[in-house]
This record gives structure tokens, C-alpha cells and sequence, in this order.
């Protein structure tokens, strides 16, 4: 198992390579460039090809990135055109800010689409079933940016309970995620967050579900004069090889697919600053953004099927 | 149960369940929570981006020029009155040398004297890439300013002499958006302007106290401020970046923030409804389209002022439930420049019959327009609104959107660059630099400046070299009325509507004042319990 670590690990270099350069590619076709944000609406195109000089942007694009990937290879994502700031500190900030509220997020929708899939799978086609589809449906079909609005209408704007945007009252710095005072920032988000994967995971849990409950062998359970609880158990062991890798591709989707739910709550995350940074053109900053989002994205699908096959022993890796 | 007893019922119930207080911590330290319509928290080290609010916020807050706004007054445009200059005069022996006598015994946050060394460290930092402290993202902002400036002479320890290249009577207005940072700082940390960041320091009524990057300015109140009457009324003026209107909305209603920028029109009602107090106020904002005069169509006179005709503003000031007027002109009526010139009434007829004349029909053009950015209001629905008025007297026209960057990107290179008949690209014309002479002289068109359209005109042109050669202000200002007068009866622009600028204030604030400008005094404000 060790060496297919090693291999998937290995097999992440060419993919990160790709992903760099497509992005890279893709900011260049864009029109807009990094400078055009530091220039006064009044300032000539003299002081425009100075400042772009100053930042290596009259260089050719080639050697633009080879330039940016030589500092990578070394540890240097370089510094944000927009703030002047290493960009390694940026994104890692951002990434702890938003792992922590994605992982959150992913763990609450796990348990309970498996308890709502459950629990519509053993009465299919009931009101129960009808119910938790419905639910599941909503949180499949609604917009997060929407939800995230309308969240904040009812808990900040017209209960006063959660506040509306942010994170922590003197901001991330110090957030303290054991603190409520803190943590009621997060309520929100991660409410937003979860709702999409728990509609995917609820209808895929209920499906495997129904689908096993149909086989031979849970008939043999029950003939065997076993519980219904005790079927069950057996049942849902056999979709968890399922439900952990939707789990851990839920958790994918949400770090790097967050931009619109952390813009809404302004949450200090790799979302929030993926956006910044298209909005501003800053290439480095969106290039390491990537890069860390990429790797983790690569990461957790490894783990999602080492995971797998720990689980389920009928699934060997060479 | 209605709905009030009912909200109640539930507060007591969250407060039963999570055991949290709905009330905002206690403490003795009044402050000021602004939410900004900006994206981030804008420059700080003394050259601001993010457009204006970047100046109003990160400007003039911790930093003074040698001129400044004045800001005590919502009833005339804001004009320039001393700063860290005491007076300043043209030599009389030569039209190309201006005289600033300095403030004496103001000294930066950091405790470093403001004299005639540090003005001229100043301007260095910004004229001179040889100097240690030279900083080519300040020259970014702040090179327009000083691109008249041959040279800066120390006359003696608070008077400096500055040796523009050509007469420049409007120079002052250039030094109040020039900001002088200490040098004794930049100088502590090595000329590395990311260690100065860390601790900024200005002469402003307010001092730097921290950042958290992205989400939070805090400056603190500098209670030895050299006048007095600015000294801020409360502690602590905490900025926080909010690019979305309904966040921002949101905010100020469930009471985390205090004052809020550009409240979008939809949400005014509302924000009414819960007792906060709405802000306006005409200001130098005008939102309109940037035409390309040297190519068809717009190069005949008729068009222009067939488009001018065909522009039904009230119609665009009900859209935007009256958070903007009517323009006639770039100018607003406040201004000393603005005259009695030409009036596009809404009359479609004529505007049909002057596109006929041109011979130019269906007129088609192309305009380039951003689905957001600073200052550019609500873009989407008010272009759509100009194209169908527009297309109702015989235009066709083609908007094409674009993220706000890359309107930018086509404003700064020029109408020559593009294929754009047009560009909705709102300005700030808060003096006759930027809103005159920049904006029609010839020798502004690109690469120069921002003359996007190339318009000319060689009596314009006469005009506005008479104008800066002219120092007496009155005499001047005539020549510049003549000016504007000039471009507004060749159409030079789309003029459409000027911005009143809406702010919502909690209603537990008192004493600001709105100017009719761009930047705005917050230190006024008393934050009450």
C-alpha cells in the first residue's frame, strides 16, 4: 500500500505542472492585467510600463513562468502584486481558514445524509422517503450564494442572532474556533456550506442503500432471524467504500469551490481570495492559491482511497 | 402572536439556548465601524489604490498633502485650503515657480519633524529612482502629481520652492493629492516599504494601530493633531472591506458596523424602515459614456448630440430611486467651472431627425461597459436602459461587458487601442486638472493621460494654455468656464446621470457632515453608547 502512496504521491507532479500552466495560460488570455490596479485613473502609460517592468511583467510569458516556477521549486511562491505580501503566508492563512469551517461543514452533511439515507432507503417510497428527498433535492438544487443570503436575512438581519459577515469581531487573527463568541461567525458559512453535500450524499447513500437491500444476502440475514437493526448495520457497512469517497470528494469540492458562500459571509478564506485575485489579476497570487488547492484536492483523494480500501477489503491495491 | 413579540420570543430563546448576549461588548472606547465597497483594504503606506475611496479612507486619514480638501461644508463643491503648507504663491519674478511656506510644529505619528527636508524627501520618493527611498508603486498613484515638477529647492527650514516645467497655475490642486509620509520611518526600516507597512506613519488626525490583511484596518485617534478642530471625535475608526451591497446592508442592520458606503438603491427602503439615516449629496460623479470623436460615428457632431438628445435621465433617476440627478455636463452646478453651456434636454424626435442628417442609421456602436467597479453604480441595468434609449431614436447598439479590470486596461491605453465607439467609464472630476484640462486638451490624449477619446480642439486648447499661464483664480476661472462650456456644446461626452453618492449611517451616530466631494472628513462623527 506504501508503494501505491508513493506512486499516486509521484503521479501529483505532472498534474500540479498542468494545473499551473493552464491557470497561467488562462490569466494571460483574460484581458486586464495586475498593474492596471496601482495606477491612478490619471497616470500615463509611461509610469504603466515602468510599474510592470518593476513587477517582471514585460518579460515573455514563458520566461514569466519558468521565472515563478524556479521560486516555487524552492519554496517561494513570490509576493502578491496586489499587497505587496509573501504569498506563501497568504494562501496558507486562507487555506487554515477555510479547511477548518470545509471539514466542519463535510463531517455535519456525512452524518447526517447517512442517518436521512438511511432512514428513506428503509422506508422507500413513504413520507419519510418523500421528505428527506425533497430535502436532499433543495440542498442539491439551491444556489449556495442564495442560501447564504437568505441566511443572513433571517439569523443576522432580523433575529440578531449570528452575526453577518466576517470572521471574529476583531477578525481572523486569534479566532478561536472552541470560543462561541468566535464560532458564531462560522454558524452561517458552514450551514452553506453543508447543505450541498448533504443533498448529494443523502441521495447516494439512499440509493446504495435501497440497491443492497435488495440483495440476496440481506434476505438470508433476516432469514437467519436476525434484528432489523442488525440488517442494518450489515446493509450500511457495504456502502461506507461508497459513502467515503463521495465524503472525500465533497470535502474537495468545498475547499476549492467555495468562492461564492466565503464571499457572501466576506470569510477570510482560499474562496474569498481565489476571487480577490481574478478580480485583481494578481498572478502570483492566484497561481499559489491554485497550486495549494490543487495539491490538497490531489491529497484527499488519496487519502479517500486508501481510506477505501482499509475499509473494504475486497478492494486491493496493488 | 405579531411578528415583533414573536422575534422577541425568539431572541429570548437563543440567548436560553446558546447562553450569548445580543448587545455589543462593552467598553469605554467609542468606534467608528465603516464598511467599504472596496474588494480589500487599499494601500496604506501613503499611496492609496482602489480608486478614491482608496484616498478617502487610507488617504487622508493618516496621511495630509501640502494642500487639503476642505470637507466642513454639504452645500458647495469642496475646494483646496492650507495643509501641511500655511500659504503658498507663485514668485512673481517667475510664472514657473511656485513658493509653499510650511507648517511649523507638526510632526508625523512617529515623532519625526514634517520641514522642508522631509518634503523633499517626499518628493524624491516618488521623482528621483535613484533615490534609497524611491518607491515605483507610489509612482503608480502618485506620478501624476509631480509629472509638472522640474525640480524642488529648500528655501529654508519650512519654505520650499517648487520649479514646475511649464506655468501651472492649477499646481496646488495637484499637492492636495500628494501625501507626505515620514521619512524618519521609511528610513528606520531600511527603505523597505514592507517593513514600513508595519508601521505606517503620517501627520493625519488619525495613527495606525493594525491590520489584519484583507479584513481590517484600525487607526486610533491622533490626539496631538495640528488642528485642532479635526481631532477625531471618537477612538478608534475600524475599516473593513465589503465589495457586496447586500453584506454590507446586512451589516449595518444586525449592527456590526456603524457607517456603510453605497448602499445599493433596492435596499434603501429597508435600511429607512430600521431607523438608519440615508446620506446624499451631489458630488463631482459623473456616470457616463466616453466617446471616441476621431472615427465614426461619433466623429460627427450630429451623433454626439443625437445620443445627448436621446437620453431620458429622469427615467435613469427612477430606475435608481433617486440616488442620482441628471446630468447635463461632467461638471455638477456646484463647481466654479461649470457655466451656462449647451442643454441635451430629452427630445427624441430631434434626435432621431440629427442621426437622419448624419446619414448614419441604423448607428451602430460598440461599447465597452464592467459589470461592477468603483464608482460605476449599478452598470448592468443603467446600460441596458441607455441602450434601449438609445436604440429608440435609430442607435444599435452593442454593450460588451467586462470584469472591472479590464475596463481599466482599455481606459488607460486608449480609445486607439480598442474597437469601442464608447466606454462607460465614470470619473471623478473633482478639479479643473482632471475634470477640464485632462479631459479635453490634446496633449492629454493617450499614451499622455486620459483624454481616452481624442477629442480636440485647437480653441479649447488656446484656452486651457491661458488658463494655467493665468494666476489670478478669478480671471482663471472664467477661461476654464469658457472651457468646459466649450466641450459641452461639441458633446464631447454621453452625459447621463451624477452619482449622489448615498451613505447609511446607524442611527447612533451624530455630526458628519457630507461633503460634495470625493473624500470625506470622518473625524466629525461622535459615536454615541
Amino acid at each position: 500500500m506504501w508503494l501505491y502512496a508513493l506512486r499516486r504521491i509521484i503521479l501529483t507532479i505532472p498534474i500540479l505542472f498542468g494545473v499551473t500552466v493552464i491557470c497561467f495560460a488562462l490569466v494571460q488570455i483574460a484581458p486586464g492585467d495586475p498593474i492596471q490596479n496601482l495606477l491612478s485613473p490619471t497616470a500615463s502609460q509611461a509610469d504603466a510600463e515602468r510599474l510592470r517592468a518593476a513587477y517582471g511583467l514585460d518579460k515573455p510569458l514563458p520566461v514569466q513562468y519558468v521565472i515563478w516556477l524556479g521560486k516555487v521549486l524552492v519554496g517561494d511562491m513570490g509576493m502578491s502584486i496586489a499587497n505587496n505580501t509573501p504569498v506563501t503566508g497568504e494562501v496558507l492563512r486562507a487555506f487554515t481558514n477555510t479547511i477548518v469551517i470545509a471539514m466542519i461543514a463535510v463531517v455535519i452533511a456525512f452524518i447526517l445524509s447517512t442517518i436521512f439515507g438511511v432512514a428513506a432507503a428503509y422506508r422507500s417510497g413513504g413520507l419519510v422517503d418523500k421528505a428527506i428527498t425533497a430535502v436532499a433535492v433543495f440542498g442539491i438544487s439551491v444556489p449556495t450564494f442564495w442560501l447564504g443570503v437568505i441566511l443572513v436575512i433571517i439569523f443576522a438581519v432580523n433575529l440578531s442572532w449570528l452575526p453577518a459577515t466576517g470572521m471574529g469581531a476583531g477578525g481572523s487573527k486569534g479566532f478561536d474556533y472552541l470560543s462561541w463568541s468566535d464560532f458564531r461567525f462560522a454558524v452561517m458559512p458552514i450551514i452553506a456550506l453543508a447543505l450541498p453535500p448533504l443533498g448529494i450524499m443523502t441521495r447516494t447513500t439512499r440509493s446504495s442503500l435501497s440497491e443492497i437491500l435488495n440483495q440476496d444476502f440481506v434476505q438470508t440475514l433476516r432469514a437467519k432471524g436476525l434484528s432489523e437493526f442488525e440488517v442494518m448495520v450489515h446493509a450500511v457497512r457495504n456502502i461506507m467504500p461508497a459513502a467515503v469517497a463521495m465524503l472525500g470528494l465533497q470535502l474537495g469540492y468545498l475547499i476549492g469551490g467555495s468562492v461564492l458562500v466565503e464571499t457572501v459571509f466576506t470569510w477570510p478564506g482560499t474562496g474569498y481570495l481565489l476571487n480577490k485575485a481574478i478580480l485583481t489579476r494578481d498572478i502570483p497570487l492566484l497561481q499559489g492559491t491554485i497550486l495549494v488547492l490543487a495539491t490538497a484536492f490531489v491529497l484527499i483523494n488519496l487519502v479517500v482511497d486508501l481510506a477505501q480500501s482499509l475499509i473494504d477489503p475486497r478492494i486491493k491495491r496493488s | 402572536m405579531n411578528s415583533s413579540r414573536m422575534r422577541g420570543v425568539l431572541k429570548l430563546a437563543a440567548i436560553a439556548v446558546f447562553g450569548f448576549g445580543l448587545g455589543g461588548h462593552a467598553s469605554a472606547e467609542s468606534v467608528l465601524r465603516v464598511a467599504m465597497t472596496a474588494a480589500d483594504i487599499p494601500d496604506y503606506t501613503g499611496a492609496p489604490d482602489q480608486g478614491y475611496e482608496g484616498y478617502r479612507f487610507a488617504g487622508y486619514t493618516l496621511y495630509d498633502a501640502l494642500a487639503l480638501w476642505d470637507l466642513s461644508s454639504s452645500d458647495k463643491a469642496a475646494d483646496i485650503v492650507p495643509g501641511l503648507a500655511t500659504s503658498w504663491e507663485i514668485d512673481p519674478q517667475n510664472n514657473k515657480r511656485w513658493i509653499f511656506n510650511l507648517r511649523q510644529g507638526v510632526t508625523y505619528h512617529d515623532g519625526c519633524p514634517w520641514n522642508a527636508d522631509s518634503a523633499i524627501w517626499n518628493f524624491k520618493r516618488v521623482m528621483d529612482p535613484t533615490a534609497p527611498q524611491f518607491n515605483a508603486r507610489h509612482v503608480g498613484q502618485m506620478g501624476t502629481y509631480v509629472v509638472n515638477i522640474a525640480s524642488v529647492d529648500k528655501l529654508d527650514d519650512y519654505k520650499i520652492a517648487i520649479n514646475t516645467k511649464a506655468p501651472s497655475s492649477l499646481f496646488p490642486y495637484e499637492m492636495a493629492m500628494y501625501y507626505m509620509i515620514s521619512n524618519c520611518a521609511v528610513t528606520a526600516a531600511g527603505n523597505d516599504y514592507n517593513v514600513y507597512m508595519k508601521k505606517p506613519s503620517g501627520t493625519g488626525p488619525y495613527k495606525f494601530d493594525s491590520v489584519v490583511p484583507h479584513e481590517r484596518l484600525e487607526l486610533v485617534k491622533n490626539d496631538k493633531y495640528w488642528n485642532p478642530a479635526r481631532i477625531p471625535k471618537h477612538d478608534r475608526l475600524v475599516l473593513l472591506p465589503m465589495p457586496e451591497a447586500s453584506t454590507r446592508a446586512a451589516a449595518l442592520l444586525s449592527g456590526q458596523v456603524d457607517f456603510v458606503e453605497a448602499p445599493s438603491p433596492d435596499t434603501i427602503p429597508r435600511l429607512k424602515d430600521a431607523g438608519m439615516q440615508i446620506i446624499t449629496v451631489p458630488y463631482p460623479h459623473n456616470w457616463d459614456y466616453m466617446l471616441r470623436v476621431d472615427t465614426p460615428p461619433f466623429n460627427d457632431i450630429r451623433v454626439r448630440q443625437a445620443a445627448n438628445y436621446a437620453m431620458n435621465r429622469q427615467d435613469m433617476v427612477d430606475m435608481l430611486q433617486g440616488v442620482a440627478v441628471a446630468a447635463d455636463q461632467t461638471l455638477i452646478e456646484s463647481q466654479p467651472w461649470y457655466g451656462h453651456p449647451v442643454k441635451y434636454e430629452f427630445d427624441p424626435d430631434k434626435a432621431a431627425a440629427l442621426l437622419k442628417e448624419a446619414n448614419c442609421s441604423p448607428c451602430k456602436i460598440k461599447v465597452g461597459i464592467s459589470t461592477s467597479g468603483s464608482g460605476q453604480m449599478q452598470p448592468l441595468p443603467m446600460n441596458e436602459l441607455v441602450k434601449e434609449q438609445l436604440e429608440a431614436v435609430g442607435f444599435q447598439v452593442q454593450l460588451e461587458p467586462m470584469d472591472w479590470n479590464a475596463l481599466i486596461g482599455v481606459f488607460l491605453s486608449g480609445a486607439g487601442k480598442s474597437d469601442f465607439n464608447a466606454i462607460n467609464f465614470s470619473m471623478a472630476p473633482i478639479d479643473p486638472v482632471q475634470g477640464i484640462l485632462k479631459k479635453w486638451m490634446t496633449e492629454y490624449q493617450p499614451p499622455a493621460c486620459c483624454n481616452w477619446g481624442f477629442y480636440s480642439n485647437p480653441k479649447l486648447d488656446a484656452l486651457g494654455k491661458q488658463a494655467l499661464g493665468e494666476f489670478d483664480p478669478a480671471k482663471r476661472n472664467v477661461l476654464l468656464t469658457q472651457m468646459n462650456e466649450m466641450a459641452v456644446a461639441d458633446a464631447a461626452e454621453l452625459y447621463i446621470v451624477h452619482d449622489l453618492n448615498p451613505r447609511a449611517l446607524s442611527p447612533k451616530l451624530s455630526g458628519f457632515v457630507q461633503a460634495q466631494s470625493w473624500f470625506q472628513d470622518l473625524t466629525p462623527i461622535v459615536v454615541a453608547p
